[in-house]
């Protein structure tokens, strides 16, 4: 087997509250591999902290504890949970993408810019990039009608499409995914599946959050499960 | 990756300072006087690198020191203390070394400025057009036909109108004002770009437009900006790193998202609930 591209070793996470004086413990002890080519999903009940550990890689939560060591595509391996801030960025517009199950997009902006947006801050040309962007909305079955409108007044399903577009037409090495099919119907639900396998046959190793245990069921190839951390939900320990 | 900008230990102290300054100031003290000698501690170690095509965002309520670090650099103040090296094509400045002249250099040609107060950025005894010719004159284009191109391409740009450049900015509006600012900023093409409260006190869909605009101008021209402001809004918008500054110090800094998801600091955490 390959080496992973991507090794979760003991991640723990907690949030300190100065105002109430709290310490929340979201997750702990998490370890884990994702391999390109491979799907790794995390099950688990809510409040395991199966969220927190997707942000965690991405750092948009700092971690508390842990490696978490990436294969960049130069080979070097780099501890996202000490790396340096711009060291990150660069990672996130090359190699690591994240759809969440809501969308941020820039406002005023249109659906085919936002979707494009990715390609075009990695200096693809601006045509080009739209043209991606065209390609992936029609693979997606987004009207066209919406294509040149703010995906604002969209419905969840097609914002949830936008979202999906934008997240994988970059081709990330390393894709999360924060139940990218939470509010789509069945037959868009069979498109991003089929989507999320192509991406799979293309060797882009992703890190998976389902809601319906089915999908993990069809998509995954590893499973690892999530439990939430001790205390978890008691009077939580004052702190200084 | 290409650093644009490496400021270390930056301070400045209004008054004549004592021993005891930087010790009984900042935010463990809730204040920046110092309560032996009486001086303003309006910035003290603030370190930060930007590098090339970066939105640096710094954030801060009034009187935390983040316009006065802004201020440093375009050479608007003068630090007490701390260095800051400029990198372009190849040549290193040494900011707070260089002579009256050569810091003229920098803020004519390669550094860009918008104030929050127009009145400050634009001159207001001449035309719209006049001020970016006056900049342009400035950095050495002197041939009247390209500086009317120039302007009418600039003002174009920021969308202002060029049937209303020969006009005196004082008829403007306020977003539109702020609009000739950053036109006259950019008429140079500077690689670094500083912006002070730009959208503070517009209407919303003003602050809209311009915001717009200064992402379009990061993405057309891979500009360096550092954006000074107190609101959350903007710098969610707009800058990919950030610095929190209380009392004249550097409190916190990450990424803009981590900032606003899961701030570290009691200061940052209090002001992101407020915002949600």
């Amino acid at each position: 087997m390959n080496a992973p591209i991507l090794r979760v070793e003991g991640f723990e996470k907690h949030f300190q509250l100065h105002e109430q004086d709290k310490l929340i413990p979201s997750s702990k002890d998490v370890n884990l591999e994702v391999y390109s080519g491979k799907l790794t999903a995390l099950i688990g009940p809510t409040g395991a902290g199966k969220s927190t550990i997707l942000k965690g890689i991405y750092r948009t939560y700092l971690p508390t504890a842990g490696r978490l060591l990436f294969t960049a595509e130069d080979g070097s391996e780099i501890d996202l949970a000490s790396a340096d801030e711009h060291q990150i960025l660069d990672l996130r517009l090359k190699e690591i993408a994240f759809v969440t199950q809501f969308l941020h997009f820039l406002p005023r902006q249109s659906t085919l810019n936002v979707v494009a947006q990715p390609l075009i801050q990695r200096g693809r040309s601006i045509e080009d990039a739209k043209d991606e962007a065209r390609e992936l909305l029609a693979a997606m079955k987004l009207p066209m009608r919406l294509w040149e409108i703010s995906p604002a007044t969209f419905s969840g399903g097609e914002k949830q499409r936008v979202n999906l577009a934008r997240g994988l037409i970059a081709k990330p090495r390393l894709l999360l995914l924060d139940e990218p099919t939470a509010s789509l119907d069945t037959k868009t639900t069979e498109r991003v599946i089929s989507l999320i396998e192509s991406l799979k046959y293309e060797g882009v190793a992703m890190l998976a959050i389902f809601h319906q245990p089915e999908l993990v069921d069809r998509l995954a190839d590893d499973v690892v499960e999530i439990q939430p951390p001790e205390n978890s939900n008691l009077i939580l320990e004052e702190i200084a | 990756m290409d650093k644009v900008l490496q400021v270390r230990e930056l301070s400045v102290v209004y008054g004549k300072g004592c021993a005891s300054c930087y010790k009984k100031t900042g935010p463990d003290f809730n204040s920046n006087i110092c309560p032996d000698c009486g001086s303003v501690v309006a910035a003290h170690d603030v370190s930060f690198d930007l590098y090339r095509g970066e939105i640096l965002g710094i954030m801060g309520e009034s009187g935390s020191g983040k316009s006065t670090a802004v201020k440093c650099l375009f050479f608007d103040e003068e630090p007490t203390n701390g260095k800051a090296l400029f990198y372009d094509e190849d040549q290193q400045y040494n900011l707070f070394r260089l002579n009256k002249a050569q810091q003229r250099r920098l803020r004519n040609h390669r550094f860009g400025m918008v104030y929050q107060n127009p009145n400050l950025g634009l001159n207001f005894d001449i035309s719209a057009g006049g001020n970016i010719a006056e900049r342009l004159l400035m950095s050495n284009v002197s041939n009247y036909s390209d500086i009317r191109g120039r302007a009418v391409s600039l003002l174009s740009r920021t969308e202002v109108l060029s049937e209303r450049m020969d006009e005196m900015p004082k008829n403007f509006s306020g977003g539109m004002q702020q609009r000739v600012q950053i036109a006259k900023a950019l008429a140079t093409n500077p690689p670094l770009l500083f912006l002070d409260e730009v959208t503070t006190g517009l209407d919303l869909s003003v602050q809209a437009a311009i915001l717009d605009l200064i992402l379009e101008i990061q993405q057309q021209s891979q500009t360096s900006m550092i954006v000074v402001t107190h609101d959350l809004g903007v710098i969610r918008l707009l800058a990919d790193r950030t610095l929190v500054m209380k009392y004249g110090r550097v409190i916190e800094t990450g990424l803009t998202d981590q900032i606003l998801e899961d701030p570290q600091h009691a200061y940052t955490q209090r002001l992101v609930a407020s915002a949600l």
